[in-house]
């Protein structure tokens, strides 16, 4: 039962019988010689391969070097296949890759060609510790056992025990926060709310400062087969709060359609389309990912993350995909002014499902 | 020749001799028709006539006689120029063939024959016009607003840049890579086929100058780490590892593991 020896590193014994000291003993299997063990011719050219394959590299850790001097950062140049490219990275990569792999492809072809390749016989050993090494470790745990007292003191085990089981407790408790936010509302009806309500005007999202001036919409901008991603008026109280400002984004984003009000076969509720214009979450409810893949000839809306479709000439109902629920609308209407408004929030939670939800 | 004898009972020559003649053929065709004068500039209510007969001739199979749409093809009644020119001058229309989608190809007709189109079927009810010069005009325009705009308006199917994206039942978005300032306008504006309609209402022409100086800029970006793999991002740049650097990887470490002869 010895350790690991050195021998396993040393030089193979190249005839069959005994090996020589430092030698592995040859397999007992017929050696077939290879071109190199035979013609000398082609052991030398096997050494001039390898040799050539050293010398390449050599050869491209110059050009790199050259390259890295002489090719200015930005140029760019016209590769087939791979288009207009960077002359720098491809000429630093190409050389440095090469040079890394003809030493590899030398060190190859050297081992295989010229190295003995008679096959040995190298012993390994059993897997199982020692019978001495075994025994030894079970009456060390024997010997903790007996001097701990852990069978003679059954309150102290009781009690330790006891401990262990209470200490997770810490853990959990916090877990709380996660249903419970810091302001004391909970997350099921943070999450059943936007900032969609009677009254509020609709204003095209144009990026983070919502449209200075922009005052919402009228219906005659929209035209048939038009798509506008929109959001409430008051995302622009969050103008200075990024993070405000992402979060009602995430909730209340909304896109509007315009379809033929012939082509409307149904919606979720009687009158909630406004001349034909449908507003609908743009968040999906399956994951929630932000979506407005829509197609103004079929009205489908597809999500590109799972290829959830709904049909929003049809109550934004799921026609394919893993998405369970239809994509909530939002009633819309104008005010006095003209304007295209929301006539109450949405009527059920916006993206994917929650636990309270059911 | 006996060289030649030999070689030819390869099966690559046959190949090569077919792409030969066709490359002749064809080269000559082209050489030839290309000597065709330009048609000149033609008054307004010729070019209308010139419109209609075109349109006679190659759409109004699918389209209807008067353009009033047909099973095969939706009516072009109030379409505008700037769709005829779009569908036309990128080679969509006439389709090669019924399908989900009409694919951008070499397109058949002259500027002047595709002009006469856009001006009969603009005769027939008012819609969207071609843009002007000044319109398509984006050397004012701020790339970064584009950039912002193009993400809450066209990345959703195009793609963040603009490498185009697949939609339902075959159909696709395509790459903006090659598309044309007056393309991209044309496109917002009379949403070919399933993309929807951007008029100037609800994207004013400044807005649009700046997407297209946004798409402008993606096309003049250089891709500087080599194969840019469609810009789609880490996704296909990972699968592409897994694939072709471990098909790499695999052949090698066979070449390693099989015995030299």
């Amino acid at each position: 039962m010895s350790s690991r020896s050195d021998k396993d590193l040393l030089p193979v014994n190249p005839e069959p019988g005994d090996p020589k000291p430092g030698y592995l003993p040859v397999a007992n299997i017929e050696h077939k010689p290879r071109v190199t063990d035979t013609d000398p011719k082609a052991a030398r050219r096997a050494e001039r391969q390898v040799a050539g394959m050293f010398l390449l590299s050599m050869f491209f850790v110059v050009l790199f070097v050259v390259a890295y001097v002489s090719i200015d950062v930005y140029a760019t140049v016209y590769v087939p296949v791979l288009g207009v490219v960077g002359a720098s990275n491809l000429a630093l990569g190409l050389t440095f890759g090469a040079a890394i792999f003809f030493i590899g492809a030398g060190a190859i072809q050297w081992a295989k060609k010229l190295m003995p390749d008679v096959e040995v016989v190298q012993e390994r050993h059993e897997m199982t510790s020692a019978k001495d090494e075994t025994d030894e470790a079970a009456a060390t745990y024997e010997r903790g056992k007996e001097e701990s007292g852990f069978a003679r003191y059954p309150i102290i085990r009781r009690t330790l025990l006891g401990a262990l089981a209470l200490f997770p407790i810490p853990l959990v408790v916090m877990l709380r926060d996660l249903w419970q936010s810091p302001a004391g509302a909970n997350p099921a009806e943070i999450l059943s709310r936007t900032e969609w309500r009677e009254g509020m005007r609709i204003v095209p999202d144009i990026g983070h400062d919502t449209g200075d001036g922009v005052e919402g919409m009228v219906p005659a901008e929209i035209p048939v087969g038009g798509l506008v991603s929109a959001l409430p008026y008051a995302i622009k109280e969050t103008k200075d709060d990024p993070a405000a400002n992402f979060r009602e984004r995430g909730k209340a984003a909304i896109i509007l359609v315009r379809m033929d009000p012939t082509e409307i076969r149904s919606q979720q509720g009687e009158g909630w389309d406004y001349q034909g214009i449908l507003a609908y979450s743009k968040i999906c409810t399956h994951v929630g990912c932000p979506i407005a893949l829509y197609e103004h000839r079929t009205h489908h809306l597809l999500c590109p993350c799972h290829q959830s479709t709904f049909d929003l000439a049809d109550s934004g109902n799921v026609i394919f995909g893993p998405a369970a629920r239809r994509m909530p609308q939002l009633p819309i209407g104008v005010d006095e002014e003209g304007f295209l408004v929301a006539r109450s929030d949405f009527q059920e939670p916006v993206g994917p499902s929650f636990w309270e939800r059911g | 020749m006996k060289f030649l004898a030999h070689r030819r009972r390869k099966p690559w020559v046959a190949a090569a001799l077919l792409g030969f003649a066709l490359l002749v053929v064809g080269g000559g065709y082209a050489a030839v028709s290309n000597t065709a004068p330009a048609v000149a500039a033609m008054g307004s209510q010729t070019q209308v006539e010139e419109g209609k007969r075109l349109y006679l001739e190659g759409c109004s199979s699918c389209h209807g006689l008067e353009a009033q749409g047909t099973q095969n093809g939706p009516s072009l009644i109030g379409v505008g120029a700037a769709s005829v020119h779009f569908q036309v001058a990128t080679g969509r229309m006439p389709m090669a063939a019924p399908g989900a989608q009409a694919p951008a190809k070499q397109d058949i007709y002259t500027d002047e024959e595709i002009l006469a189109m856009s001006a009969w079927v603009a005769s027939l009810a008012p819609g969207p016009a071609i843009p002007t010069a000044e319109q398509l005009d984006f050397s004012d325009a701020d790339v970064a607003e584009g950039g912002v705009l193009f993400r809450i308006n066209c990345a959703q199917c195009h793609q963040a840049a603009g490498g185009g994206g697949a939609l339902t039942d075959g159909k696709y978005a395509p790459s903006l890579m090659n598309a044309t300032p007056q393309e991209i306008y044309e496109a917002m504006l009379t949403g070919p086929q399933n993309m929807p309609i951007f008029n100037d209402e609800t994207l004013p022409t400044g807005e649009k100058q700046a997407i297209i100086a946004y798409i402008d800029d993606l096309q003049q970006a250089p891709s500087p780490g080599g194969l840019s793999l469609g810009r789609l991002g880490p996704v296909v740049e990972g699968l592409f590892m897994w694939t072709a650097v471990f098909a790499a990887l695999i052949a090698a470490a066979v070449w390693i593991g099989i015995k030299a002869r």
